[in-house]
């Protein structure tokens, strides 16, 4: 590259490609580039470079992806898997989760405000979920929620309302970790729901087992508008199996991953294909974003990826891939309702102790009026999320269900982040209290696909 | 048993079976009686006869304003799908047909509400079929109802009463209409109470009828009460003045009426939402639930936001009827749900008018009329401002004092 072209204006650093430098923007531009090399070198900074420790904190730094664990072929291939039947359809209108489910929702709400709250505000800086944290999460079962009891998980009837009663109590916690320890339940939901009796009996004992691996459901795509239904990422039909090519985009915990699921075009129609870490041609590189960054966001580069013919989840006429589409936005509005719950017991308290002209802020109709709009906007959000997971827990198309659901959550869950850090003042911008990180991790919704599912 | 939000399958033929007559006896005469202001739709009377039969023949758990008792002496702990729910499902699909032609339903009106909410079993067998109008509101308040200056005042076995009431729906329609007054205006809300004033009392006259914005086949009327003797057993619940518990009898009306104006302006919504989906249709514009709305048209991203904004109001809806169904005290998500659905109801049907361009803006369709009517849904019954100041207390746990 000459000096001329990597001093050009425009096109990096968020400058649009149009712009271009006039002769003291150059002159800046140089002082700047020296500037940062004197930085570099007095900071000893350029010795990382030669660290090979994967951190998801630095872009531009690819590996190959974990080598992983073997999965020992068995089941039959071909063969249908073990489903789990719809829940009963009772026909009365209720709001009280069963017995069990509150149960399930008691155990993971002390878990999100005793381990998961604490470990937030450090996991989120380190886009790392702590170790401990994550072992927590499999002793109390989330990634075997989705499992058919029959395969060691403990899934009677279709578990959809339960993930999402879970989703959002961890959430509530904080939506990062909550990603992290929700990414390997979602591809063994995945594998419960669609998997052969031969991909259920190879995968499905790693995740009920002691050592469950770190999974990831890879459907993003790092694109301007992107459609989810129209992937990139392609693949190819061989003598043997498949070929995949493509990039993948925000796939929580890529590093450690030893299974994903990924999206790709087949002769124009999208399909989910298993690929396994240690398969030649995969490579991980960090990716944090705005926020969930506590999930270690990474991008997955596939090249010349050769899969078994074997390799396909569910049905290759986009039936699948779009069904698993819909449950993975179903999961992630249940992410906004716990963070967005979050939001309002951090604000209320707070408005009724900060004051201002000599009384408790709470007290002036525009602060209180705001604190009733989350509340009213939270509550919407969570019937229409509930509606659209107990539809397809009862086995009833949620199509447009969830699309509502996704629709509100987006655009009510962004503008409870966004008055959750306005209550809060100049305090709320900065990272003493947590509402800035709700702020971020809110801007997930409606942008997210893949990574959870229920 | 599960959660399930879907409407409750013992209901849906009621709600199937009204949405029928909102199709072939309200909307052939919508557009008659938004042209015909102040003319009574004499349609209504055969309509509300077969309201009452249905209620008598108990195929139907109150299809109108009628059921919002409370019956707390069940311990009945099974979850009910009752009365509550069914009324706001039938006024929505109702409302639906008509908002204006709904409120103008002969014994259905707020007054009928009032009656059954506060009434003694002495006053309810006595009120019977009787066609009851609300009057609330005075010329000097509005939001701020416990400032009402109709005053009662005992003489021998009879209420005397003065004042002026405006906003009176049905005012002129109605065989009686249910009057606020205090008897003691320097003891505050606590004095104050509601009597039945049966039409042709004299001392009671109406002033006049309003021209309004919309739902203009409900009449609206201004009523005075000059020495206006009413007898005293038409007061409503008890006669003594209780300081402690204040507003709060009367207060209660409120928490069963504000499900039913907000399922008034969820079916008036859904009215607009139906028929913009279809010219949009046919102008090219499918809304597809699975692509993300920033590849489709504007068009069809923004029907999407009304359409979830609509769910959200239907549900928060629900909710609350749901919740008195099940004597869960419900103020709270009442004011919530009359909160969102008064705000979705302006936004959705303004929204559609503007979709639909100069066919949505002219009186050729009636989505220009739609988007009159439900203006009325974010005022009466507690404006949104006053939903979100009690929305507000709940949630702070502050009182009326501290947030004023």
């Amino acid at each position: 590259m000459s000096l001329l072209q990597s001093l050009k204006g425009g096109g990096r650093h968020g400058v649009p490609a149009s712009e271009s430098r006039d002769p003291i923007g150059l002159a800046v531009a140089a002082l700047n580039r020296l500037a940062q090399s004197q930085v570099l070198d007095r900071l000893g900074v350029r010795k990382q470079a030669e660290q090979t420790v994967f951190t998801v904190t630095r872009s531009g730094f690819k590996v190959a992806t974990n080598a992983g664990r073997t999965f020992a072929k068995a089941g039959k291939k071909g063969q249908p898997g073990v489903r789990v039947p719809s829940a009963s359809r009772s026909g009365v209108f209720d709001l009280t989760p069963t017995e069990d489910e509150q149960m399930l929702v008691d155990v993971v709400s002390e878990f999100a405000q005793e381990v998961v709250r604490p470990a937030a505000a450090e996991a989120d800086e380190s886009c790392t979920a702590p170790d401990d944290l994550l072992k927590s999460s499999l002793e109390i079962g989330l990634p075997i929620l989705g499992i058919p009891e029959a395969l060691g998980g403990i899934s009677e009837s279709r578990s959809a309302m339960a993930g999402t009663l879970v989703a959002e109590a961890l959430a509530k916690g904080d939506m990062g970790l909550a990603v992290a320890t929700l990414a390997p339940g979602a591809v063994a939901t995945a594998l419960g729901l669609w998997g052969t009796d031969a991909q259920q009996q190879t995968y499905l004992p790693a995740f009920t087992g002691e050592e469950v691996p770190a999974a990831a459901l890879a459907l993003n795509e790092p694109r301007v508008l992107f459609d989810v239904l129209a992937p990139s990422t392609t693949a190819t039909k061989t003598a043997e199996g498949y070929v995949l090519n493509g990039v993948k985009s925000l796939v929580p915990r890529g590093a450690e991953a030893e299974l994903f699921l990924v999206g790709a075009s087949l002769e124009g129609t999208p399909a989910l294909f298993l690929v396994e870490s240690k398969t030649e041609g995969l490579e991980i590189e960090g990716d944090p974003a705005m926020g969930v960054r506590a999930a270690g966001m990474t991008t997955l580069t596939l090249t010349d990826v050769k899969v078994g013919s074997d390799a396909i989840l569910g049905e290759t006429d986009g039936s699948t891939y779009v069904e698993c589409v819909r449950l993975s936005r179903l999961a992630w509005c249940a992410l906004a309702v716990g963070t967005a719950q979050a939001v309002l017991d951090y604000v209320t308290p707070y408005v009724k102790e900060r004051e201002a002209f000599g009384e408790p802020i709470a007290h002036r109709q525009s602060v209180a009026f705001m604190v009733a709009n989350i509340a009213i906007e939270l509550q919407a959000m969570r019937l229409v999320t509930y509606k659209a997971a107990s539809r397809v827990a009862q086995g009833i198309d949620a199509t447009r269900e969830i699309a509502l659901a996704r629709k509100l959550c987006a655009d009510k869950g962004m503008q409870i982040g966004l008055d959750g850090v306005q209550l809060l003042g100049g305090h709320g911008f900065v990272k003493e209290h947590p509402v800035e990180r709700w702020y971020r991790d809110l801007r997930a919704i409606g942008i997210m696909e893949g990574a959870v599912l229920v | 048993m599960p959660i399930n939000l879907e409407d409750p399958k013992k209901l849906r033929p009621l709600r199937d079976q009204v949405h029928q007559v909102a199709m072939n006896m309200l909307r052939p005469i919508s557009r008659k009686y938004d042209k015909a202001e102040h003319t009574y739709p004499k349609e209504l009377d055969m309509l509300a006869a077969m309201a009452d039969g249905l209620n008598e023949s108990g195929a139907s758990e109150g299809a109108g304003a009628a059921g919002v008792r409370r019956d707390n002496s069940s311990t009945d702990t099974t979850v009910r799908n009752g009365s509550n729910m069914a009324s706001v499902m039938s006024v929505a699909e109702m409302c639906w047909g008509d908002v204006g032609l709904t409120l103008s339903m002969p014994r259905q009106g707020l007054g009928n509400s009032a009656i059954a909410s506060v009434a003694d079993d002495e006053q309810l067998k006595r009120f019977a079929g009787v066609w009851a109008s609300m009057a609330i509101t005075e010329p000097g308040t509005g939001s701020d109802s416990a400032n009402i200056k109709t005053t009662a005042t005992k003489d021998g076995d009879h209420y005397v009463l003065n004042g002026e009431k405006i906003f009176v729906t049905s005012g002129e329609r109605s065989d009686a209409v249910v009057v606020w007054a205090t008897l003691d205006r320097e003891l505050g809300r606590a004095a104050i109470k509601s009597f039945v004033v049966p039409k042709g009392t004299p001392g009671m006259k109406v002033e006049r009828l309003e021209h309004k914005l919309g739902i203009k086949a409900s009449d609206t009327a201004t009523i005075t009460f000059t020495d206006c003797r009413v007898p005293a057993e038409n007061l409503l619940g008890s006669p003594e003045i209780d300081v402690k518990q204040g507003f709060a009898g009367a207060m209660a009306t409120f928490d069963n009426t504000r499900p039913l104006v907000a399922s008034m302006a969820v079916g008036c919504a859904r009215a607009s939402l139906d028929l913009t989906r279809e010219l949009l249709a046919k102008a090219g514009v499918e809304v597809d639930y699975d692509r993300p709305a920033t590849v489709q048209s504007a068009a069809a991203a923004k029907f999407l936001q009304l359409e979830a904004d609509w769910e959200a109001a239907y549900l928060l809806m629900l909710q609350a009827a749901w919740m008195a169904d099940n004597r869960k005290p419900n103020s709270l998500e009442a004011s919530m749900a009359k909160a969102k659905a008064g705000r979705v109801g302006s936004d959705i049907t303004l929204s559609c008018v503007e979709l639909c361009s100069s066919v949505g803006y002219a009186e050729g369709e009636l989505l220009e009329k739609w988007a009159r009517d439900s203006k009325i849904l974010d005022i009466f019954e507690g404006t949104q401002q006053i939903q979100q100041l009690i929305v507000a207390r709940r949630i702070l746990g502050l009182t009326s004092a501290e947030l004023k």
